[in-house]
């Protein structure tokens, strides 16, 4: 290969026509309270271990809905299922059983 | 005959009306006083009865209104002078109401029965109350204080939360007890966002040094010039917006809270030191409207607010011949839309009673 002297990066455009939103069903199928979330971000903001893992409930379920698989997996592993989120969240969603949910999942996905 | 009664109705101005007819108009609030206004140049007997011992409801204790910032007592006066025909009676509320004929006999707390052809309920909203939300603290932290106490420390100006430290930086939390589920009220309040850039803006003015800080879910900034107010709380008084729902208050050691949120813009929580923390309380529906309402034999909507004929064409009819509504007995209203609405029920009473 001919050395150009740059390189090509990956875009960075979520082609909401082609991702793949399977996960994201079959969580609304497991935890339908997840439609209601309007991204306030209560959850994060209490968050035991959000500031060290990068944990929150909001953008694993936008990141479910935008295909972005391998970023909701990491931020799962650092949940220690304290509870607070469920707490806090005004739509009253069941965070809970939501991010079981989104880890069996991600389980079954082999991932 | 008819050549007469037109000669007479054009030589005489507006149609005559039958002058015995009463109304009876439950609340003393802007939309209960502007209704009895208009009532009477309609030439109706109007009654207005309020609970409370004055009239004006919760403007009476507001200090300016967005987004003019007009003076709220000046709103209060000129309704008030408007309604000189009327009998206003303070400090009552309805014992019982029967529907008698084509009225209603009403049995008043001072002791007297009444027969009216009308009523009209301004009943207007209860402030949520916001010890309620634990997280942020209300009654537990002296930094935390409502909307409602700024604007009467506006007014009075001697609240010991407020005059009793130093004030350097002030943030406001709006949406408490709006669009809140777990709160029992999933309804926006409407005015909340509004009210805090113009409550913001002046907090700014009392205090130029101190920084002021908005948490929001959603800026719904849909009035009249109400975007313009929010430009200029950027432009002109740099007051900083973050996209998050406050999660928690805490206090600090050195006496002043901490906030914490996420800036969901920015993907990261954050945390903040505020000498003053406002919480932006919504409107919710009066706990007390319920009894009245199964007296009256109107229903409630399925936001616990007085439920309408219809909630586009007929907002201010109940489902029952001769009760209407008026302001926010109906839901979150601003003072402009409860002022509209009072003087359309007026004409559909008019017109209710031309028919009877």
């Amino acid at each position: 290969m001919i050395p150009f002297g740059f390189s090509l990066s990956p875009s960075s455009v979520t082609d909401l026509d082609k991702v793949d939103t399977r996960r994201y069903r079959e969580l609304l199928r497991l935890e339908p309270g997840a439609a209601t979330c309007i991204g306030c971000g209560s959850c994060s903001a209490t968050c035991t271990s959000s500031a060290w893992t990068g944990m929150s409930v909001r953008k694993v379920i936008l990141g479910l809905q935008r295909g972005r698989d391998v970023e909701v997996d990491a931020m799962l592993r650092g949940c220690m299922l304290c509870g607070k989120c469920t707490m806090v969240c005004p739509r009253g969603i069941n965070t809970r059983n939501l991010i079981l949910a989104a880890m069996r999942i991600s389980k079954e996905d082999g991932k | 005959m008819a050549k007469k009664l037109r000669k007479k109705y054009i030589s005489s101005g507006p149609m005559p009306v039958p002058k015995w007819e009463n109304v009876l108009v439950v609340g003393a609030g802007i939309a209960g006083l502007e209704a009895a206004s208009q009532l009477l140049s309609l030439g109706y007997k109007v009654t207005l009865i309020d609970k409370a011992s004055y009239a004006g409801g919760h403007v009476a204790s507001w200090h300016k209104l967005f987004p003019d910032r007009t003076d709220a007592s000046s709103v209060i006066t000129g309704l008030l002078s408007s309604i000189a025909g009327a009998t206003l009676l303070l400090s009552t509320e309805i014992l019982s109401v029967h529907r008698l004929g084509e009225g209603f006999a009403v049995v008043l707390s001072g002791g007297e029965t009444l027969y009216f052809k009308a009523i009209l309920l301004a009943t207007g909203f209860s402030l949520f109350p916001a010890e309620k939300k634990e997280e942020y603290g209300y009654g537990v932290y002296n930094q935390v204080i409502t909307n409602s106490d700024l604007e009467q420390w506006f007014n009075e100006g001697n609240d010991p939360r407020i005059n009793d430290r130093k004030i350097s930086s002030v943030g406001f939390v709006h949406c408490v007890g709006s669009r809140d589920i777990k709160a029992g009220n999933p309804q926006c309040s409407k005015v909340c966002c509004i009210t805090a850039v113009k409550q913001a803006i002046e907090i700014k003015q009392h205090f130029p040094d101190a920084e002021v800080w908005c948490f929001y879910m959603d800026l719904r900034l849909f009035g009249k010039k109400y975007e313009d107010f929010y430009i200029s709380a950027q432009k002109d008084y740099g007051i900083h917006f973050i996209r998050g729902r406050v999660s928690e208050v805490s206090e600090a050691i050195d006496g002043e809270v901490i906030v914490k949120a996420e800036d969901t813009l920015n993907g990261r929580p954050v945390k903040i030191k505020l000498s003053l923390l406002v919480l932006m309380a919504g409107i919710i529906s009066r706990n007390d409207i319920q009894p009245l309402a199964e007296d009256l034999s109107v229903m409630m909507d399925s936001d616990g607010f007085l439920l309408s004929r219809d909630n586009i064409t007929g907002i201010t009819r109940s489902q029952r011949p001769g009760i209407f509504y008026a302001g926010t007995c109906t839901g979150p209203k601003t003072i402009p839309e409860s002022l509209a609405e009072a003087r359309s029920a007026a004409i559909d009473i008019h017109n209710y009673l031309r028919g009877l």
